[in-house]
């Protein structure tokens, strides 16, 4: 496949890629959050011309780089960094990469829906402190130019939320490298385009006029830095790859030369041969609790599993494969487009008629991600926050009984080791160990037999960590059934019995016993794209959605 | 009053504030001193229990606008309709009791009856085709306006049953008018149901937070319709009252009490549970901006006063309110 890497940029670089200044030149990069070690002494060329694959799991330094050359951090002294040979001087300041001929395209594109392809594509220039008069036809014919200069037919005139994802994220691009290319025209120097996973979200038939996008970009001299989990596309698009891991460079390939085993042994950091101990042995399964059948939501293609009664199963998988939709689906907190519940000794139920209120009295809970706007609501209180659910219980001989309330509410505070526990105080005043703990304690309080979790640790202390897991431990010897979704291999091996590794929206592998441990998971995933197949089994609607 | 202390636990954290204490009764503390203020200087007009007993009387359509407007906000959404809710409402009793000559007890059924359906009709464009409250609300009270100016020839009707007058302000308790206590009820009946009653904290989770009301299983849309409604019926109240205060039906001058109402809702959510829009807040502000007016009528200040009285004094006290407690999140938003 990396054969494919063009001529066009084979031709670029034949002046000897020694000698080539390159466009990017990193040295000794460090950063560092108070004692954790985010990137620790990274150093890599981007060259001329060159599509550069930037890979690693999450947490090995690849966004706080970014954030670096952006600049959002400032990095620790003693690094370098050489933008065509010119030092630059750290730290940069935000929105510094723009002069220096650099541009971003972040994973959420960064667009205005609601405004149409003209504006978005010169938003720059359209909102430039000194200008008085806006020329629209001026803009147009620019706007019509920059699409035709890559050969894209998206009407100017059109409202970004009526693109197909693709041709957003096309324009995106398109945007990036704009703003970039007068300033390279200028100076005659090959400025850098950096793609911050702009492809999980798009389904395989777009990705390829991705490429050919990027391609063209590189095709005039300018570089590409491609930032993305897809082994796969890594291996297609780019020239060269940096793996990190750890905040470290853990190898740096040539990709006509390396194969997709290799790197995923670098991303995961030993080779695959060698397997560490199992911290669980599955002796028996349990018995059923739940069985999933054909669940299929915006990402996930229709997939069944089983959940047994008092086990942890965990879910995960690459961004973009569909795993994290799982526990808002079968609480019915998102609409889905099929699926089935069978619950032991009831009828079948239709998940399209889930509700969060059905789910909560078939005695289910979920715990979502998104803790400040879909958790609890900072400005109320502990005890109201702990409570909500099944507040109707305190209301008695007609009136809220506030005293039991806060009786309750200290006593749940206590028991979930909420610091400091004062239930009249907002969420707010807690750290977001704290407020994640009052969450889980108004969860568990209503004894759900499924507790649905969608990364419940994120953001979360290490401390903290240690007393959510072991409270979910006993809550699943007690007969709890829990579904935790999460993009975190050391958590799940340190809590589930079970993960389901999913890959572009169905499940690839299962990890039970011996493979279940931190490295076994983080493998499983990156592997899980060659497992999944190539582009032949892609769901109907995908296809449908991006020819719309 | 040992409720109200508990309350207030429950909504500041603990340990004695006296910054936050004054903050709670402070509105209460200018109001009391306006009126020390225009007892010095008119003790004859000013300081009299029949000065007081109109002024309570007359303001009490707009205390109960003001509460009706609270409801929906604490849900977190706009009702601009309440002002246009009043004048249809009161325009109703005048063409089917005085022109039609309908008995007025059927009248006031067919009053609330309409505040119902404006409720109704909101919550529909609201809810179900998910239009902004602000834009719909707009909208409605544009028609109900016209409605209302159509159905009385655009005329003041005079004329409507002594029965009404009588019960809005004929009679009085403690030297005040019935109507007074009548927002007065409103406003107990409404603190208990935001203060102790689980629907309450329905209300007030829906408001600050959609999507954690609705993964915790609460029918969002239904508290919602629910708020629309209450407040439609509410401002039909206010209409019974004010064609009762003035003993006729005026298509016109109902929608000036719309942004007085919003000023005291607002005002409201500074005193008494400082951050949340509270009934006693709303009643406290309407009749501190209602005691603020009338003695700068008395003094002979021309009218336009007024306007900037109501509208200086609720600035000012939304932003003494946002200063003390900083940035946090509130109702006032």
């Amino acid at each position: 496949m990396s054969a494919r890497s063009t001529l066009t940029n084979e031709l670029l670089r034949e002046p000897g890629a020694n000698n080539t200044l390159p466009v990017l030149n990193v040295t000794n990069l460090s950063k560092s959050f108070g004692g954790a070690q985010a990137l620790a002494g990274i150093s890599f060329k981007v060259l001329p011309g060159e599509v550069h694959g930037l890979l690693g799991k999450n947490g090995s330094g690849k966004s706080t780089f970014v954030k670096i050359l952006a600049g959002f951090h400032a990095p620790d002294p003693g690094g370098r960094l050489e933008f065509n040979g010119e030092q630059v001087p750290l730290p940069l300041k935000p929105g510094d990469f723009r002069r220096l001929g650099m541009s971003f395209v972040h994973q959420n594109l960064g667009l205005v829906s609601s405004l149409t392809v003209l504006e978005n594509l010169r938003f720059a220039h359209l909102t430039a402190a000194r200008r008085s008069f806006i020329n629209w036809g001026a803009e147009r014919r620019q706007a019509i130019e920059a699409l035709a200069r890559f050969g894209l037919t998206i009407d100017s005139t059109e409202r970004v939320d009526r693109l197909s994802p693709v041709e957003r994220a096309l324009l995106a691009i398109v945007r990036a490298f704009e703003e970039i290319r007068v300033e390279c025209a200028a100076t005659g120097r090959p400025g850098l385009v950096l793609l911050d996973e702009p492809t999980p979200f798009l389904p395989r038939e777009g990705v390829d006029k991705l490429f050919s996008l990027i391609r063209s970009i590189a095709a005039t001299g300018s570089s590409v830095i491609f930032i993305s989990h897809d082994i796969e596309e890594v291996l297609t698009i780019t020239d060269r790859i940096t793996v990190l891991r750890d905040g470290m460079v853990a190898g740096e390939l040539e990709t006509a030369r390396a194969t997709h085993q290799q790197i995923v042994e670098q991303i995961v950091g030993r080779s695959l041969a060698h397997r560490a101990e199992p911290l669980h042995d599955q002796t028996t399964e349990p018995p059923p609790f739940l069985q999933v059948e054909n669940l299929a939501g915006a990402m996930l293609r229709p997939t069944s599993f089983t959940i047994g009664k008092g086990e942890i199963l965990g879910l995960t998988g690459l961004i973009g494969s569909g795993y994290e939709e799982a526990p808002y689906l079968i609480f019915g907190a998102r609409p889905c487009r099929s699926g089935i519940l069978k619950l032991a000794a009831s009828p079948p139920l239709a998940l399209a008629a889930m509700t969060p209120s059905r789910a909560i009295a078939l005695g289910f809970a979920l715990l979502p991600g998104d803790r400040q706007h879909a958790g609890g609501v900072d400005s109320l209180p502990v005890a109201d926050n702990m409570l909500l659910p099944d507040v109707g219980r305190f209301f008695r001989g007609g009136l809220l009984r506030r005293g039991a309330m806060l009786h309750e509410a200290r006593a749940l505070g206590t028991r979930y080791e909420v610091i400091p526990n004062n239930p009249v105080a907002r969420l707010s005043s807690l750290s977001g160990g704290n407020a994640q703990k009052v969450l889980i304690a108004r969860w568990m309080n209503l004894k759900p037999k499924l507790l649905l979790l969608d990364e419940p640790t994120q953001g979360v202390d290490v401390s903290t960590r240690v007393q959510v897991y072991a409270a979910l431990r006993a809550a699943a010897s007690a007969g709890m059934s829990i579904v935790c979704a999460s993009s975190d291999a050391e958590q799940l091996a340190e809590i589930c019995d079970r993960v389901l590794v999913f890959a572009r929206g169905r499940i690839c592998r299962e990890i039970t016993g011996a493979e279940l441990t931190k490295d076994g998971i983080a493998e499983a995933c990156y592997a899980s794209i060659d497992l999944s197949g190539g582009t032949e089994h892609y769901h109907p609607t995908a296809r449908q959605r991006v020819e719309q | 009053m040992t409720e109200v202390t508990e309350i207030s636990t429950v909504a500041q954290p603990r340990g004695f504030r006296p910054g936050r204490l004054f903050e709670r009764i402070a509105l209460l503390v200018v109001w009391l001193g306006l009126v020390v203020v225009y007892g010095l200087v008119l003790p004859q007009s000013f300081l009299s229990w029949g000065n007081f007993s109109i002024l309570f009387a007359s303001y009490s359509p707009a205390a109960m606008l003001a509460l009706a407007i609270i409801v929906p906000l604490t849900a977190g959404d706009y009702d601009l309709s309440v002002g246009a809710t009043l004048t249809l409402a009161s325009a109703l009793i005048g063409v089917l009791n005085v022109w039609m000559h309908w008995p007025i007890l059927a009248v006031l059924v067919v009053a609330v009856l309409t505040g119902v359906v404006v409720g109704l009709v909101n919550a529909l464009f609201i809810l179900f085709f998910r239009i902004p409250s602000l834009v719909v609300t707009l909208g409605t009270t544009s028609v109900m306006t016209g409605l209302a100016q159509w159905i009385t020839n655009s005329s003041t009707i005079g004329g409507i049953d002594e029965g009404l007058v009588m019960a809005v302000v004929g009679g009085r308790l403690f030297g005040v008018p019935y109507a007074f206590y009548y927002a007065l009820i409103a406003a107990v009946g409404m603190w208990y149901v935001f203060d102790y009653t689980p629907i309450g904290r329905r209300l007030l989770f829906v408001g600050r937070g959609r999507e954690v009301a609705r993964l915790n299983g609460i029918s969002v849309d239904r508290v919602r319709l629910g708020a629309l409604v209450t407040s439609g019926v509410l401002s039909a109240l206010a209409g019974i009252m004010y064609a009762g205060v003035l003993g006729s039906a005026d298509p016109y001058s109902g929608l000036n009490f719309l942004l007085p109402a919003f000023a005291a809702a607002f005002l409201g959510a500074t005193t008494i549970l400082p951050g949340r829009f509270n009934p006693w807040g709303v009643i406290a502000a309407v009749y501190f901006l209602a005691t603020g007016i009338t003695g700068l009528t008395m003094l002979g200040i021309p009218l336009w006063v007024t306007n900037v009285f109501n509208g200086g004094a609720l600035i000012l006290a939304v932003t003494v309110s946002q200063l003390t407690r900083g940035r946090e999140a509130t109702d006032i938003g």
